[in-house]
């Protein structure tokens, strides 16, 4: 016995994600020799399966730096951050924090912000399903209630504001030809599940302010207040009716049933 | 603007986008459904093909070339996402 | 310990698929003459959505087995009891006809390693492999089965021969095997084992569920051949010989046809399902035959 059962995995999962890591000591070949191109076929395994993970989850990024460059990055990620557990739909939720630091931002600084997008899809797709608030619940709020009513984001709903077009540029990705955006301005972007098709919207900029304060759970009136103070020109009415008819919310609260 | 005076703007606001043609009465999912055209751009996404990964208990006889050697630089669609100047170009690394 | 029933359980002697996204809605329109339908585990651990939305649908029409690939049995560690009840809150949902996992680990302290990997198979790793399936089988309130692995390297400390330790888990805590024909063919090539004597030692009667699939070659070091479990193709026609070995051997079982990697259009997979029937309608004749 060459190692016990702990220290022989250690040795083992070093080497499988480390390829300039020795051979974990005792394994060996039927003619009695360690061989590295047996060994490397677990270092293939899981390096080719988790690039090819994030290459599944954000096909956008991918066709923007180009396949080899994508799978460079994939690399170094992978070697920065594992998967935290095994539901590899969640793998590369920090990706987007990683691009953000990674030199490759510094050429292509909407990167990180599609990602971001493609992020929140993927998890809106696995999110927990809701009824999502309607308009005639919306409109049964009484008036003197309104300002101090809370809405409950719905769990699939996620916003991402960006500096850059990021909603156009994910757009355009969407089919085989790619257009460039007409205009190269920021754009927030809503991503939602209501029922059972993702949904992704682009907002009316001078509505962003607003939506992410109720997302973030602010009552309407401060949500408003926010809104109002960053655009005079901001619509109340058409944002809320908006965002709801988007389902991005599930439910309503007023401050006395908010769980302090 | 004093509390009481944004509830009522707030109010009044939202009556009248509920009075519109539009939002004039409590929707069905499928009118709810071209409501939402009337805000905010709609992007057309595949729905089912990007779930994110899925597990395998395969193995994979594809080879993982590491990229040390060579300086990998961006080369898909990036280099035509220009825009008037913009910093949307790619410069070089 | 308790002991699980065998026969609470068990999946139909006919084919069986991997259900994939990519099929669902060919499946529920089309509604295939095929016997169960497999899934990952892992892959329905999200809170809801479409897969679970078509999972409902599929289970409700077929037998569905449920396969994990990344509890980690043959981790040194211990079992992440997080993912134990995801498995179990799975189990309850969709109380599918079998449960099965790897004799393999994937899960470290440094992270998931997304693969099947090898372990040692000596006295002290028996025990604590005993130890984590007993431990699923009281989690999940049900009998397991235990699959044999694809290898590519050996360990040096092994001192216990793989079939010898897939009986004695099977003896110590009731869990039945399933026996991935593809995987004895893999390791037996890359191995220098002769594939026909393993399954006529492998106890067939503990065999829950057979799984077919394609390999990949490759060579090693020294140039010899060298299979990987690739699931990306048709099973080969070896593999498929020595499954109708096996069949005569031990009767038809459900048997499970993996195809994991390029995936191809549901059509492609439903012939292999019906070629696995046709052996398992033979194997059934030629018994019937033989009792006449």
């Amino acid at each position: 016995m060459t190692m016990g059962f702990e220290a022989g995995q250690d040795a083992f999962a070093r080497a499988v994600t480390d390829p300039e890591a020795a051979l974990p000591p005792g394994v060996t070949s039927r003619r009695g020799e360690a061989d590295a191109m047996r060994f490397a076929v677990y270092r293939n395994n899981v390096t080719v399966g988790l690039i090819r993970a994030l290459e599944m989850r954000f096909p956008v990024a991918r066709r923007l730096v180009g396949e080899a460059f994508f799978r460079t990055l994939a690399r170094d990620y992978m070697r920065h951050e594992l998967p935290a557990s095994p539901l590899l739909f969640e793998y590369g939720d920090s990706l987007p924090a990683f691009i953000e630091g990674h030199e490759v931002s510094e050429s292509l600084p909407y990167l990180a912000d599609v990602t971001r997008v493609e992020a929140a899809w993927t998890r809106a797709y696995h999110a927990r399903d809701a009824h999502p608030l309607t308009i005639a619940e919306l409109a049964a709020i009484r008036p003197e209630d309104l300002g101090a009513t809370r809405l409950v984001a719905h769990p699939s709903a996620a916003l991402v504001r960006s500096a850059h077009p990021a909603g156009s540029i994910w757009a355009a990705h969407q089919s085989e030809t790619v257009t460039p955006p007409r205009a190269w301005q920021p754009e927030t972007v809503l991503v939602a599940r209501p029922d059972m098709e993702v949904t992704v919207r682009i907002l009316p900029e001078r509505d962003a302010p607003f939506a992410q304060a109720l997302l973030a759970g602010e009552a309407l009136d401060a949500a408003a207040a926010k809104a109002l103070a960053a655009d005079a020109t901001f619509d109340f009415g058409s944002a809320l009716v908006g965002l709801v008819s988007l389902g991005a919310f599930s439910a309503r609260t007023d401050d006395e049933d908010l769980p302090k | 603007m004093k509390h009481n005076t944004l509830a009522l703007t707030l109010a009044g606001s939202l009556a009248a986008a509920l009075s519109t043609a539009a939002f004039a009465a409590p929707k069905t999912a499928e009118e709810m459904q071209g409501m939402e055209k009337c805000y905010g751009i709609a992007l057309a996404g595949q729905n089912d093909c990007a779930a994110g990964a899925g597990t395998t208990c395969a193995g994979t006889s594809t080879k993982d070339y590491q990229a040390n050697a060579w300086k990998a630089v961006p080369a898909g669609t990036c280099t035509s996402m220009e825009v008037d100047g913009h910093k949307g170009m790619l410069e070089p690394m | 310990m308790t002991r699980f029933d065998e026969r609470e359980t068990g999946l139909p002697r006919r084919s069986g698929l991997g259900l994939k996204p990519e099929h669902y809605q060919s499946i529920n329109d089309g509604e295939p003459d095929v016997g169960f339908f497999e899934v990952h585990a892992e892959n329905y651990m999200g809170a809801g959505g479409p897969p679970h939305r078509w999972l409902e649908t599929i289970a409700a029409k077929y037998p569905l087995s449920l396969h994990g690939v990344a509890l980690s049995i043959g981790a040194a560690g211990p079992l992440d009891k997080a993912h134990l009840a995801r498995l179990r809150t799975l189990v309850e949902r969709y109380r599918p006809a079998s449960f099965s996992e790897h004799l393999a680990w994937s899960t470290h302290d440094t992270g998931f390693l997304n693969d099947l990997l090898p372990l040692p198979y000596t006295d002290e790793t028996l025990q604590r492999v005993c130890d984590h399936v007993d431990e699923t089988q009281q989690a999940l309130g049900c009998r397991m089965l235990l699959e044999n692995p694809s290898t590519y390297v050996l360990f040096e400390e092994s001192t216990i021969d793989e079939i010898d330790f897939l009986t004695a888990i099977s003896d110590r805590t009731g869990c039945g095997l399933l026996l991935d024909v593809n995987n004895v063919m893999v390791s037996a090539v890359n191995h220098r084992l002769d594939p026909y004597a393993y399954l006529d030692r492998f106890p067939v009667e503990r065999v829950g569920e057979v799984h077919l699939a394609g390999y990949d070659e490759a060579q090693d070091g020294a140039g010899d051949r060298l299979l990987i479990d690739a699931h990306a193709t048709e099973v080969k026609d070896d593999v498929f010989a020595l499954y109708e070995h096996l069949l005569r051997r031990a009767g038809p079982l459900p048997t499970l046809v993996e195809w994991d990697n390029d995936v191809p259009a549901f059509d492609v997979l439903h012939a292999e399902a019906r070629r696995v029937d046709g052996a398992l309608a033979a194997e059934a004749a030629r018994r019937n035959a033989r009792a006449a």
